[in-house]
């Protein structure tokens, strides 16, 4: 079972992103999970949602405290130092940074995009989440590009070009990036 | 004043168990037979409860539903919309006294209201809990004496009438059975209309206001006579019709008729009288206001 | 995100509070009286949602209570409308009385309850205190560990319901079943339609045949009625088996009052139910890959309470771990009284039963914390009568 936790702040769209990610993974026939604590819809409030993917059904019903990866659409989340030490080992964080030197963490791998500046350009911002997908189907290889299309198209309750577009940019952007760090 | 011809058919049985010389059973009465047999009731705890008959038996020739107190206006909405829903032409009535209206039930009759859910909320108001042995309800009079008001009741009467209106609902009006041509009329013009459609009706109780068994009606001519209960309806809340003009005779004449009322002072009654002009005069301004549109 | 995987149903992503309203459009109620509260508002929206698509034709009635929602059900049920409603946490208590009242009145009428703690103070997050409060009045209730579950556990509670004419409850856990997205077959309707037959209640209010419905009574009609309620309710173990069956057949989907999960020569068995039972199976798998023999019990009906079933699956079982997310207090976990219960009424004297209360106001139970659970059963000499507070293990 793989399991991804993302981190972002109300607007940015971290729920419906780990929906749409979830709807992309469940293209490829996997099993998928995804919910977020609710109620942390006020702008600027931390969100986290949660996402299971397996090749059966999921039993499993409780928050993902150990992920295998993380995706986080606002760095400044960061300052709470227990979202990486949560991390699994081996695991991946896909930061939106406007640099690519964020340091490492021991021994996790960083992946930074700077996904405002893309969100930005398609004109999104705040919204993110579907940059940072795009980052992640890229750089991890676990999606296709193709079906994360599709389900940003299908799931994007506004601007769905838009949203696609910066998700495919960002896609580019790191595919095959081999992650900085360890 | 319209006259109609009082229907023959009686669906509301003799023996059932209110007191003798009840004006809510006369009430029930002339309502039953003006809302005809297509009819499904929706009933709260009330005497009205207690007259429909104890299980397995029941006074009235039409359904009943005896719903929980607070419930009546939602539980007929949910009838209505139930009726719809399966394609049959029913009427649904609510029959509930002042405590089911003006207290505990008004939350769920002002949502009723305000979604302009389609039935006839019949209020009997016998001016306090009598059911329970006569403790005050909202829409108990200043200064009248139950057993929770032991002194006479401080506070004002809720005027719910003018609550009803507010939502602009399609129709409300006041109606007593001393009156029963105007009771029936009225009656028959909230069934022609859809929607909430509200009648508030004055019934002096035997044992809680201190009357004599025979009394009632008498008392009930004297709340309309002083323009203490003028009889008159609202159309879609703004167009008032007064459809009996009272003679005017002195409150005094009402009050010392009943023994809740024994310990006013001079003082009070004049206070009383004062504010019945007041209520009249402002009766009077809204219906020369914005006069009616003749019924459909 | 439509996938048709066979002619007879569809297969969806849908969180848990959306596959409930898919469950009430297959149903095809007459009448939702409904009043939003976090977190059921999903199941309100999407079924606003399926009625402006042309696809849901029921009536919505957008009250002002969920008091009033309830007298609307209970009403409209007994002219002979299907009903259908949903609430949660505050919602439901304020329904209390009314939930007596459809019971009583024998109005079949079924309500998913999203279980939500209860104020004060204010919390938005699974606990089970709110549904098992109402667990005297009358209403058969069925706990759900997935929106699947729930999906299809609504239609049967209709067949039961209007069946025995007895009122039932869905319920389903905050945000782990309700806000959770994820697979759910949505079964065709025509499939639905020969599973549910529609509505007709052998008496109702109707001008044709004038009676007189929920009257005041003597001391000896208010017993009958009483009776003739336990009676019907006893019925529903048996209905609650047969629907389960018949649902199977038809679906692939079977369900039954209680399931057990490799409970065979278990030394411990956890019960419990709800969204928690799906996580015991996790950590069921992996003790039992460590070789350490635990099993599960989820109980899925709880009232009536299959108490001979429970009985006779816990009698050979050393020990038993019931978990409660839900506390009696002044008692301790729900479940495990009744649990219990069931066992000495059943004269099983065999297992130790300890009592976990765990996951209180929603804080996580992971299958970390179940494993731990079932190891701290498994060393202790003996088990305590009060409840063990999961947080202090
Ligand atoms: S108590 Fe009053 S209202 Fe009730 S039945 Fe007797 S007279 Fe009528």
């Amino acid at each position: 079972m793989l399991e991804i936790r993302i981190h972002g702040r109300g607007g940015q769209g971290a729920q419906v992103g780990c929906q749409i990610l979830a709807g992309a993974f469940f293209k490829t026939g996997r099993w998928v999970q995804a919910f977020a604590a609710y109620g942390g819809e006020r702008r600027g409030a931390p969100v986290t949602a949660y996402l299971r993917v397996d090749e059966r059904p999921i039993r499993v019903r409780s928050d993902i405290e150990r992920p295998h990866h993380i995706i986080v659409l606002d760095a400044t989340l960061l300052d709470d130092s227990s979202i990486v030490a949560s991390l699994r080992p081996g695991g991946w964080l896909f930061v939106n940074a406007p640099l690519p030197g964020v340091p490492p963490w021991n021994s996790v791998r960083v992946v930074t995009v700077d996904a405002t500046a893309i969100a930005l350009r398609r004109g999104l911002s705040p919204v993110v989440s579907t940059t940072m997908l795009g980052a992640f189907a890229g750089a991890s290889g676990l999606v296709p590009l193709e079906k994360l299309v599709e389900a940003v198209r299908e799931g994007s309750p506004a601007r769905a070009e838009e949203n696609i577009a910066a998700c495919v940019e960002a896609y580019w952007a790191c595919a095959g990036l081999e992650a900085i760090g360890a | 004043m319209s006259t109609t011809a009082e229907p023959e058919a009686e669906l509301f049985c003799p023996g059932h168990a209110s007191c003798p010389g009840c004006a809510v059973a006369l009430a029930v009465r002339f309502v039953l037979k003006g809302l005809g047999p297509r009819t499904v009731l929706v009933i709260p705890p009330s005497c009205i409860a207690v007259m429909a008959g104890p299980l397995p038996l029941s006074s009235m020739q039409v359904p009943v539903f005896q719903t929980a107190f607070e419930t009546t206006a939602a539980a007929a909405a949910g009838l209505a919309r139930a009726f719809r829903a399966r394609g049959e032409e029913v009427t649904v009535a609510c029959l509930a006294g002042d405590g089911g209206t003006h207290d505990i039930g008004l939350q769920a009759l002002s949502g009723a209201a305000e979604r302009d859910e389609d039935f006839i909320y019949v209020c009997f108001d016998n001016e306090a809990y009598q059911n329970t042995g006569n403790q005050k309800s909202s829409a108990t009079p200043w200064g009248a004496w139950t057993s929770s008001t032991p002194r006479g009741k401080p506070t004002r009467k809720k005027d719910i009438v003018e609550i009803m209106a507010a939502h602009r609902i399609p129709y409300a009006a006041t109606a007593c059975p001393a009156y029963p041509a105007d009771l029936l009329a009225k009656i028959e013009r909230a069934r022609t209309l859809g929607g909430t459609r509200f009648l508030h009706v004055l019934c002096p109780c035997v044992p809680g206001w201190g009357i004599a068994d025979d009394a009632s009606l008498r008392v009930a001519r004297l709340a309309v006579e002083s323009r203490l209960f003028p009889l008159y309806e609202v159309r879609d809340g703004l167009r008032y019709t007064i459809t009996h003009e009272p003679v005017g005779v002195p409150v005094k004449e009402y009050l010392s008729a009943q023994a809740r009322y024994r310990h006013l002072t001079d003082e009070a009654i004049r206070q009383i009288q004062e504010d019945v002009d007041q209520g009249w005069a402002r009766l009077v301004g809204r219906a020369r206001a914005l006069p009616p549109r003749a019924f459909a | 995100m439509l996938t048709q995987v066979a002619t007879r149903h569809t297969r969806i992503l849908l969180t848990g509070d959306h596959a409930v309203a898919y469950a009430a459009l297959r149903a095809r109620p007459h009448l939702i009286p409904v009043y939003p509260i976090t977190p059921q508002t999903p199941v309100l929206e999407k079924l606003l949602e399926l009625q402006e698509l042309g696809e849901l034709t029921a009536d919505i009635m957008t009250v002002e209570s969920e008091h009033s929602a309830m007298a609307a059900c209970i009403a409209a049920s007994l002219a002979g409308a299907r009903v259908f409603t949903a609430t949660a946490s505050q919602g439901l208590a304020l329904m209390h009385e009314m939930l007596h009242y459809a019971a009583g009145g024998r109005a079949p009428v079924v309500l998913v309850n999203v279980n939500r703690t209860l104020a004060s103070p204010w919390g938005f997050w699974a606990d089970q205190t709110d549904s098992l409060a109402q667990r005297d009045t009358g209403w058969i209730q069925l706990y759900c560990e997935s929106a699947q579950e729930a999906l299809d556990s609504v239609l049967q509670a209709f067949r039961v319901a209007e069946a025995l004419l007895v009122p039932a409850m869905v319920v389903i856990e905050a945000l782990y079943v309700s806000h959770t997205l994820e697979p759910v077959e949505i079964p065709d309707p025509e499939l639905v339609d020969e599973f549910l037959p529609p509505y007709e209640p052998p008496v109702r209010l109707d001008p044709a045949t004038p009676r007189g419905f929920g009257g005041t009574t003597a001391p000896v009609q208010w017993r009958a009625n009483r009776l003739a309620l336990k009676a019907a309710m006893e019925l529903a173990l048996d209905a609650v088996e047969e629907a389960g069956r018949r649902y199977g057949e038809l679906t692939e989907r079977a369900y039954s009052s209680v399931e057990t999960y490799r409970a065979e020569d278990a030394e411990l068995v956890i019960v419990t139910a709800g969204g928690i039972a799906g996580t015991a199976r996790e950590a069921v798998d992996q003790l039992r890959g460590q070789g350490i023999p635990v099993g599960l019990v989820k109980l899925r009906l709880f009232r009536p309470f299959p108490s001979a079933r429970v009985a006779g699956l816990l009698a050979g079982v050393g020990k038993v771990a019931v978990i409660d997310r839900n506390c009696s207090v002044g008692s301790g976990g729900i479940f495990c009284q009744e649990v219990r219960a069931a066992l000495h009424a059943h004269r099983v004297t065999g297992p130790q039963v300890f009592s976990f209360i765990a996951g209180l106001g929603g804080v996580n139970v992971s299958a970390d914390r179940v494993m731990e659970i079932c190891r701290s059963a498994l060393n202790a000499v003996s088990a305590p009568p009060d409840p063990i507070l999961e947080e202090r293990l």
